[in-house]
């Protein structure tokens, strides 16, 4: 009993000392605890955010752009897309593979995803594969354990409802480039397109926005489990564009399956109302990426699909340049409104004869009837006794041959000759040279949009200046007056009158080029100018025949050009229409110009802003005061 | 001495009527905190499933059920019957971790399972019971004189170090190591002098470098993986890395029931077995992973208090052994889960799901009730 006595007390001992020492371990494991949980929860929960939240930015949705009745001309569109997030996966190439094993991809798309998964962070998407039909959202959403840190999201793509017809004007938006996408870190964001010409380009960084960001939770496999905060960015601004959608499908609808271009402006404070180029190209084709034969078929296309011709296309201008020409000599001095110049169908300088159009003597005839019946040796003659700086002079003040003031991308500049122009290029000017600039041939080369700026400038006489964009958001387009306070051009009121007189009877008197053009509106009169400008000179024995008809081939015709405004006096509308090879400007281009005038007089949304209820009776001509 | 005292000095007579005694023997405060951590695993395993008994926590209180009629029977024989089976349970122990090594199936890269009767059994669970049981019953005819001798020392020494080399042979450094230091325990509460334990802590200490040469590849990366676990985040790291996060971001008061996002979206592997403490840490805060280690400790305070009370050295030295065993079980797991020591399959008793570790300790705590039910029968050093 003693020794068991003994044995217990040692063992009471002993097995509480045991217990002590493993209530200390505890206790250190409590005090570990403290630490772990208490003093360094701060950098833990950070810890477990970041293990959990996973931040993604968004490309916010590209403004619209709309007409000016509020038509929406370039909207957005939604499809499924496949994104990656690559932080979001341990072996990014192996959830690669297995993509491609379910969503076939191309050689190009490879490259392209293995650049972007190179030079992205983490955090940002990289687009996979657009577009996703239902077979490959099915296969997708079935094998997502395997494919961590890829998305199935809703992107947008642009949509142009008036497909080609505004595909110039409105232009069209694409994947930025590696280089612009390095510039410019939102710009590489999956659905982030960039403009390309016309309004898309000129208001782009409006049209943008701001990106948004997503924060999902996500699982340890990279798979979102839900969504925790969602910022949608701000929505890029709505452009509204001074177009008229419909004037402009009037435009394309007309010019038809000619080459040509077609401006309206709103004489009064330069707005354009129509812009239209043909032939045209879907804008919508560049969002998805246009496909390698399209592309060939474009660039080898002699109608240059994807040229604006209405701002980039060049043009000899021909007679519509005569009104130029007759101002300039006006305010030289060198012509009256009375001065009497006679055509005996050809001028002779030195040893070279330049003939009048269709070889026809017109007489002895004022400036008026010579712009009427667009009789070239008038302006040979008065081209000779004012210059051509005179000229140059008088055409840049009217938006020819000089940059625009123009919110419109990529237009340009044309050119009309003059001395120094002629000194810095070596060309040696000769008096030949001067003659032909009378009648616009030869080094003048300009654009449809100029052409219909100077129209305007001529029946306003004042600055206008040619613009496509109304408002951004709900600020108006700054830098123009919409209210017709454009400054006035220092051009003698009584010379205006006589060239609009001259203009008035090319439109509206029998003997005019345009007369068949004339409007069919009771007491509202249009003015304008035939232009016939060659695009190839002529050997001896075409001169002789007046080689202009439809025997030749197309692209040896002459382009046709008129210009025009209207009511003719109180000028509300500007035009100019070019339709290449279309042998007489009075034949096919100036029925074009006739019915866009007469959609903009009489539409009622525009005729609604008009004046033309009180408009007052146009200005009527005896058939006596032509001459025969 | 009182009526029950009595009869349970004569177990023998009046059986059936000591039965319903002994049963209101057992130590009820210690089977309510055994009940209590089941809970505790059935909370933790339901948040484990994301919010659903399916498919652990039901699972596992079925088994607990089970287990804990087991542990009742267990308690109601008479513990000098258990000490009379101590060598042939230890002999059986034995043979298990040989068929273990010659017919065991792989799991985790280690042969340590194996079925009988279509339970799965780890035998070295089974193992670290049946060595209590046996130095136990070694040191019960002891008396303090011969504790001395280094002599008598030895065949004790070599009862633990042949089951202590079959498991590491396994290989299961973790309960390897836990073996050996229920051995010891036992030894040093039947009176062994604490500077013998220092001796052969020195010896070890001094083998460290070679025992690392022979150590199996995946044990010394556990090891370097210990030691920074930051180097492969995404590697061996990753569970230290993820268990840390997970405690740390629990917090005072924690993230709330079902709403711990290391738990809910499975950045915890395995956290159902090993990690199971992380999920209470998380969602409970440190209020509740304190609350559960003061629960722990209190079982491990209840059967050393069984230990104390005992009577008969034999009780005694086995309700050492096996609070030590449960001590040892806590100590490994969350000293890993915390990442205080390379990480082994060491789960966390009553609360990890599995079936093998809570068989083991239900067992263990069966026979501590045994203890409990029997610490003032006759049982002189003489009667082994």
């Amino acid at each position: 009993m003693k020794r068991e006595t003994k044995d217990k007390a040692g063992f009471t001992r002993r097995a509480v000392l045991i217990g002590t020492a493993q209530l200390g371990i505890f206790s250190a494991i409590g005090a570990r605890l403290y630490n772990l949980q208490v003093s360094q929860h701060g950098k833990y929960a950070t810890m477990a955010k970041a293990n959990s939240i996973s931040e993604r930015l968004t490309a916010p949705r590209r403004g619209l752009i709309t007409d000016r009745f509020g038509t929406i001309l370039a909207g957005n569109q939604q499809h499924w897309r496949a994104s990656f997030m690559q932080g979001l996966a341990r072996d990014p190439q192996a959830v690669l593979a297995n993509f491609q094993r379910l969503v076939p991809l191309t050689d190009e798309e490879k490259a392209r995803i293995q650049a972007d998964l190179a030079d992205r962070p983490g955090y940002i998407p990289v687009v996979l594969k657009d577009y996703l039909d239902w077979p490959d959202m099915a296969a997708l959403e079935v094998n997502a354990p395997d494919l961590p840190g890829v998305i199935v999201e809703v992107g947008t793509s642009r949509t142009y409802p008036f497909g080609p017809s505004l595909a110039h004007a409105i232009g069209y938006v694409a994947r930025p480039s590696q280089r612009e996408a390095k510039n410019d870190p939102a710009l590489v964001l999956p659905g982030m397109r960039i403009g390309r010409g016309g309004v898309e380009l000129a208001d782009d960084l409006a049209l943008r926005g701001a990106p948004g960001f997503v924060q999902s939770e996500t699982n340890v496999r990279g798979q979102v489990v839900r969504v925790v905060a969602r910022d949608s960015g701000t929505p890029g601004q709505t452009v509204m564009t001074t177009l008229d959608s419909g004037m402009q499908a009037l435009a394309v609808q007309r010019l038809g399956t000619n080459t040509g271009a077609a401006v309206v402006l709103d004489a009064t404070n330069g707005e354009i109302l129509t812009m239209a180029s043909t032939p045209s190209f879907d804008p919508s084709l560049f969002d998805k990426g246009v496909p390698a034969a399209t592309w060939r078929e474009w660039m080898t296309d002699p109608q240059h699909p994807l040229e604006n011709k209405a701002t980039s296309g060049l043009f000899a201008p021909g007679s519509t340049f005569k009104p130029t020409v007759a101002l300039a000599a006006l305010k030289a001095g060198t012509l009256t409104p009375d001065t009497i110049l006679t055509c005996p169908g050809f001028l002779k300088l030195g040893d070279h004869i330049f003939w009048c159009d269709n070889h026809t003597a017109h007489g002895s005839i004022t400036v008026t009837t010579a712009l009427q019946v667009s009789c070239d040796v008038f302006f040979y003659k008065t081209a000779l006794r004012t210059g051509i700086d005179a000229i140059s002079q008088m055409a840049a003040k009217l938006g020819l041959g000089t940059a625009l003031q123009t919110d419109v991308p990529h237009v340009a500049t044309g050119l009309v000759p003059s001395h120094e122009w002629a000194k810095s290029r070596g060309v040696h000017w000769v008096e030949g040279d001067t003659v032909v600039q009378g009648i616009g041939q030869g080094y003048t080369m300009l654009t449809p949009i100029s052409l219909a700026t100077a129209a305007a400038r001529i029946a306003t006489g004042r600055a206008v200046d040619p613009h496509i964009i109304k408002r951004v958001g709900d600020a108006p387009q700054t830098g123009f007056d919409p209210s017709g306070g454009a400054a006035l051009l220092d051009i003698d009121e009584q010379h205006l009158k006589v060239v609009h007189q001259g203009m008035f009877e090319v439109v509206n008197t029998p003997a005019g080029t345009a007369y068949t053009a004339r409007l069919t509106l009771p007491g509202v009169q249009m003015a304008g100018k035939t232009g016939t400008a060659q695009v190839h000179n002529d050997n001896a024995a075409e001169s002789v025949r007046n080689y202009n008809d439809n025997s030749m081939p197309w692209a040896m015709r002459p382009n046709a050009l008129f210009i025009a405004f209207a009511p003719v006096d109180q000028p509300r509308y500007a035009a100019a229409v070019v339709v290449e090879h279309g042998l007489w400007g009075g034949q096919s281009a100036a029925p074009i110009a006739r019915d866009l005038m007469t959609y903009a007089l009489t539409h009622s949304s525009n005729a609604q802003d008009s004046n033309i209820k009180d408009m007052p009776t146009g200005t009527q001509i005896s058939e006596a005061d032509v001459p025969s | 001495m009182n009526t029950l005292d009595n009869s349970l000095r004569r177990p023998f007579h009046n059986r059936s009527f000591g039965l319903m005694r002994k049963f209101l023997a057992i130590n009820w405060l210690f089977v309510l905190c055994v009940c209590l951590l089941a809970g505790v695993g059935y909370t933790a395993l339901y948040s484990a499933a994301g919010g659903s008994g399916e498919p652990y926590a039901n699972d596992q209180i079925y088994r607990f059920a089970g287990a804990l009629v087991m542990m009742f029977v267990i308690a109601m024989i008479d513990i000098r019957v258990i000490a009379k089976v101590s060598w042939v349970a230890y002999a059986c122990g034995v043979l298990l971790l040989l068929m273990v090594m010659k017919f065991g199936h792989v799991g985790l890269g280690a042969k340590r399972w194996m079925t009988i009767g279509g339970m799965e059994i780890q035998p070295s669970e089974l193992m670290k019971l049946f060595l209590a049981m046996a130095i136990a019953s070694y040191f019960h005819r002891a008396s303090y004189e011969r504790v001395g001798n280094v002599l008598f020392l030895l065949p004790a020494a070599l009862a633990i170090l042949v089951p202590v080399g079959l498991i590491l042979k396994e290989p299961n450094l973790g309960t390897a190591v836990i073996t050996g230091l229920i051995g010891s325990t036992v030894m040093l509460g039947a009176g062994v002098r604490w500077w013998k334990f220092a001796l052969i802590l020195a010896v070890v200490a001094a083998a460290a470098p070679i025992l690392y040469h022979h150590l199996h590849d995946y044990q010394r990366q556990r090891i370097i993986t210990f030691l920074n676990p930051g180097a492969d985040p995404l590697g061996a790291g990753y569970n230290i890395i993820q268990s840390k996060i997970a405690l740390g971001s629990g917090g005072l008061t924690g993230q709330g029931y079902l709403h711990g996002t290391q738990n809910q979206l499975n950045f915890l592997p395995e956290k159902q077995t090993d990690f199971v403490f992380t999920i209470i840490a998380e969602e409970f805060g440190f209020i509740g992973s304190v609350a559960v280690l003061a629960l722990l400790f209190s079982i491990v305070a209840l059967a050393l208090y069984t230990a104390i009370s005992c009577s008969h050295q034999y009780g005694r030295l086995l309700a050492l052994g096996i609070a030590a065993n449960f001590f040892l079980y806590c100590f490994v797991n969350l000293s890993m889960v915390m990442g205080l020591i390379p990480v082994g399959g060491v789960p966390l008793p009553l609360i990890s799901y599995g079936g093998s570790a809570l068989t083991a300790v239900m067992l263990g705590f069966g026979v501590l009730m045994s203890v409990h039910v029997h610490r003032d029968v006759e049982f002189p050093s003489g009667d082994l």
